[in-house]
């Protein structure tokens, strides 16, 4: 348990860290094909590690999370950007909550 | 000299222009950000600099469930630095359209305002990156992000349960707007996202492994997913380069 600035510094500090080392002081090409392809994977895989079934357990009901989840899915296939996609999703639990 | 100044003012301004879109839905995502840094005990202001200061979705969302589940700082480290390494490969890429006469100092501010929209809108610029073009793009989504996780912290009560419910989807919409292009193209990252979504609805709901914290199931399958991809399936240069 620390107290929330302490875990917020950590987060910004780590996360400014990330973006700042290859423009400055690595500024070389990875050349391991193993860590390349790892950080290529990376951000796919945690992503849906952290939708799914998050998306459903936070809704109040938990359907009505599962229809936002393929609606999002199904519209970002189509080429719909980030900011239409959020808000189908949105519109997809708050209708379904009333419904189901 | 003025003359230089003018066309400097310009070039921010079509900066804090082509940000507006970006920013707008941010605005909406970062409310459903608020709403998820609330539950986690964050207050607005802290939730305001939080979101100035690290400009990440996947990140700060990460970051709240670690600080709701009090874990430890090396947690949160890790935990960051999986949610958010997209963004070193990135910045790998952008270094490459840097002008090597570039002050050096603009490469530490540019760094900070390195999000996935933003990366591909500065990638869809011709020739060097402009630091000033830049900086005018960051304006408007860095306070927006940050305005509407403030937004969303305070008002996340005054609102009533169906509407947070409902906006707390918002933050998960925007994942798939990430995930989802991708795996069309590449059938391994579609795997990978399957994989994923399968593996991780096992870890939350299967008694033995449902204690495990959401950070560290984060971390295991990340870490065990994209290892695998990567050892069974290694991009080849090219693809690495488009990311």
């Amino acid at each position: 348990m620390h107290s929330n600035l302490l875990y917020i510094l950590v987060m910004a500090g780590t996360t400014y860290l990330i973006r700042v080392l290859p423009m400055t002081l690595i500024r070389k090409e990875i050349k391991n094909r193993f860590l390349r392809s790892f950080l290529y994977y990376i951000p796919y895989v945690t992503l849906a590690v952290m939708t799914f079934p998050a998306i459903m357990d936070a809704a109040e009901k938990p359907l009505a999370g599962l229809a936002a989840l393929i609606a999002g899915a199904v519209l970002a296939f189509m080429g719909a950007g980030l900011f239409p996609v959020a808000i189908v999703c949105c519109i997809v639990v708050f209708v379904l909550e009333r419904i189901l | 000299m003025i003359h230089n100044e003018r066309y400097g003012l310009k070039t921010f301004l079509s900066g804090v222009r082509d940000g507006f879109p970006i920013g707008a839905g941010y605005f909406a995502v970062s409310f459903s950000l608020g709403i998820v840094a609330k539950l986690s005990g964050v207050t607005g202001i802290q939730g305001f600099f939080a979101s100035l200061f690290t400009m990440a979705s996947a990140g700060e969302y990460a970051g709240f469930m670690v600080i709701r589940e009090s874990a430890g700082l090396l947690q949160m480290m890790l935990v960051t630095l999986v949610a958010s390494a997209r963004y070193f490969l990135m910045s790998c890429a952008l270094t490459q359209r840097l002008d090597p006469k570039m002050p050096f100092r603009h490469r530490l501010f540019i760094a900070y305002g390195l999000t996935d929209e933003i990366f591909g809108v500065q990638i869809a610029r011709p020739g060097y990156v402009e630091p000033v073009y830049s900086y005018g793009l960051f304006v408007l989504p860095a306070l927006l992000w940050s305005s509407g996780t403030l937004l969303g912290i305070v008002m996340g009560n005054l609102l009533p349960a169906s509407v947070v419910s409902a906006l707390s989807a918002a933050i998960y919409g925007m994942f798939l707007a990430i995930i989802v292009p991708p795996s069309r193209k590449n059938p391994v990252i579609l795997c990978c996202v399957a994989a994923s979504f399968g593996l991780s609805f096992l870890f939350s709901r299967l008694p033995a492994l449902s204690g495990i914290s959401s950070g560290t199931r984060t971390l295991i399958l990340s870490v065990l997913i994209a290892g695998l991809a990567a050892l069974l399936f290694p991009v080849k240069e090219e693809a690495a380069d488009a990311f």
